[in-house]
């Protein structure tokens, strides 16, 4: 405690319940009433509505939001360090840790770089199988940000609908490689398991079940009066802004730049396929709403197409039992359902990584919420975090 | 335990010198049909993940408009190299501002998408800092990279894409290698106390885990 605080409370030593509190070390307030300056307060790590451990200082005037920090980092588990010191087959599992609820995306990411890295190819089938599973795992990441979205801006019914609805879809993956969440589904150079019997019964299933209850939960929120209060013209970002701050993903689609990497430069077998790249004009909440529910009934079209055309074959392409590519390095890049998943991997001939740098989506998203959420109020930062759809696995690595 | 396996292994070559120890590569029969057509195309776009499959894994040189036109201005210290169908420009420190300024302002390389880094201990200049960056309007991508030696700064390039904030940042924590001219370099991932830069190749993981429990739990090692 400092001098200047001690002798104010040393005029009132005689007042003995002040000396009991003292081991307390209560500062007395320089005055006594409240006045209007700003406010520093500091919401999480521990928050439900930050969807993990995101600590934001945010800087108040009032309820007015003036800025906000972003402390970072609760979830570090060194995923990057950790690949230098496993072979490429052992690290393969680590990257569904980081997107945990699309961890399909993130394997296919890593096979994908590391098969460039050697320069062979999946094979067809086992792309058609990768996109299908990919596009599953959109919706199903997709399905877990409406209902959190919603119970954060206080619609709960999505969360149950949406939820139930989910289960459709890990109960494929469960059918299809043992696992809901982090799957580890793909492996370098093709897939390791081939599909179960009744494996595209239960995605068309899943296509006529689905397609509904997308327009279930439109109905629910699309034009409800309170949602459109709380999403329109909240957290609004060009997309100017948006390209300076390397935001991608559907909040650079919502500000209306029509980039989808799956268009702009193919991966997998998304080339074969027709589909359109949802835009928004507004670039707020409400527009990332509508991008990403349109987005899930594109995946749907994807996904019935492949499912329809999916060729015979092998799932494996001719990868050597130990994975060891040639000396150099290469930049890989997906259209994860948060934007733009990138891995950065350097060889050096060995059967370990040199390095593996990942570029994750939500990490450079999330650097965009202080200029979008300057002048909202409190409320509003809520809902521009969910907007913003943030895995802190991801954002912390 | 890992990490001990991984130390003394020999270190890769520097990557500026990669081209000798890529074309010694075993069996390049087995990794792709090694078509010979390519290698005469003149300008080769960028269109990674396409279907067309570059000639094989061995850097080529990189001529292009773009390369020619910054050849004849900063001369021997710009490198242009293809690999695998990804073009990047390996750049000298000096012209580091002036290279990414003029790919963002001339050429449209609008969007920054990674700025990142590796470490090589065995070499005079130990660090490699790479930017991946992407043209929307050409749909392009380039790296640059440059070297720069252990406890050597490298400018800035916040004022030129805004997003270079906390990939920065995340540089500076992993490798430690000081950013002039950033706003706000501090260490992001790991809390502010933390001793040493993990991603550095000498960064002693068994070592930070027994001071560790040394300190907060009396025993001699947690391993």
């Amino acid at each position: 405690m400092s001098s200047p605080t001690n002798d104010r409370t040393n005029d009132r030593t005689n007042d003995a319940s002040n000396r009991a509190l003292s081991h307390l070390d209560l500062e007395t307030p320089e005055k006594p009433y409240l006045d209007s300056n700003e406010l520093i307060i500091n919401m999480g790590p521990q928050h439900p509505a930050t969807h993990g451990v995101l600590r934001v200082i945010l800087k108040l005037d009032g309820e007015k939001v003036l800025g906000t920090e972003c402390v970072i980092g609760y979830l570090h588990r060194g995923v990057e360090k950790i690949a230098e010191n496993r072979t490429y087959t052992m690290f393969n599992p680590y990257v569904d840790r980081m997107d945990y609820v699309a961890a399909v995306s993130n394997g296919l990411g890593y096979c994908e770089a590391v098969e460039k890295l050697m320069n062979v190819e999946a094979p067809a089938r086992a792309k058609y199988i990768r996109v299908i599973l990919t596009e599953l795992n959109r919706i199903a990441s997709h399905q877990l940000w409406l209902g959190t979205h919603a119970l954060d801006i206080g619609a709960m019914t999505p969360l149950f609908y949406t939820f139930r609805d989910r289960e459709e879809v890990l109960k494929i993956f469960e059918k299809y490689c043992g696992a809901r969440l982090t799957t580890h589904a793909f492996r370098i150079g093709g897939c390791q398991y081939e599909t179960y019997a009744g494996f595209e019964k239960d995605v068309k299933n899943f296509l006529t079940f689905f397609l509904p209850k997308i327009d279930e939960y439109e109905a629910l929120l699309t034009t409800n009066r309170i949602w459109l209060e709380r999403t329109k013209n909240v957290g609004v970002i060009s997309g100017a802004d948006c390209i300076a701050l390397g935001v991608t993903g559907p909040v650079l689609r919502a500000s209306g730049v029509k980039w989808d990497l799956r268009k702009a430069q193919p991966y997998a077998a998304y080339s074969e396929f027709d589909f359109e790249i949802p835009v928004g004009t507004n670039g707020d909440t409400y527009d990332r709403y509508l991008v990403r529910m349109q987005e899930m009934r594109q995946s749907l079209r994807i996904i019935e197409q492949a499912v329809n055309r999916i060729p015979e074959g092998p799932i494996m392409g001719k990868v050597p039992k130990v994975i060891k590519p040639p000396v150099g390095e290469i930049y890989h890049s997906i259209e994860a359902p948060k934007g733009e998943l990138g891995y950065f991997i350097v060889s050096d001939g060995s059967t370990q990584p040199y390095r593996v740098r990942v570029r994750p989506p939500s990490f450079v998203n999330l650097q965009a919420l202080d200029i979008m959420v300057r002048g909202l109020l409190v409320a509003d930062v809520v809902a521009v975090i969910g907007t913003l759809d943030i895995v802190l696995g991801e954002v912390d690595r | 335990m890992a990490e001990e396996v991984k130390t003394p292994a020999p270190l890769p070559p520097p990557e500026g010198e990669k081209k000798p120890a890529a074309e010694e590569r075993p069996a390049p029969a087995s990794a792709a049909p090694a078509k010979p057509a390519p290698p005469a195309k003149p300008a080769p776009p960028a269109k990674p993940a396409a279907p067309a499959k570059p000639a094989g894994p061995v850097p080529m040189p990189w001529t292009s408009p773009l390369v020619e036109k910054y050849r004849s201005q900063y001369g021997s210290g710009l490198d242009a190299q293809t690999y695998l169908g990804q073009n990047y420009l390996a750049v000298d420190r000096s012209l580091i501002p002036d290279i990414l300024r003029l790919l963002r302002d001339e050429e449209q390389f609008d969007y920054c998408v990674d700025i990142t880094a590796a470490h090589y201990p065995k070499r005079e200049k130990q660090f490699d800092v790479v930017w991946i960056l992407y043209s929307f309007p050409r749909n392009e991508r380039v790296r640059v990279k440059t070297q720069i030696a252990d406890g050597a700064s490298i400018p800035s390039s916040v004022s030129i894409w805004a997003t270079a904030n906390w990939l920065e940042r995340e540089v500076y924590d992993m490798f430690g290698i000081q950013f002039d001219g950033h706003p706000d370099l501090k260490r992001i991932l790991l809390p502010d106390g933390w001793k040493g830069h993990p991603l550095r190749k000498d960064y002693g993981i068994l070592q930070q885990d027994q001071e560790w429990v040394q300190i907060n739990l009396g025993i001699e090692s947690g391993q």
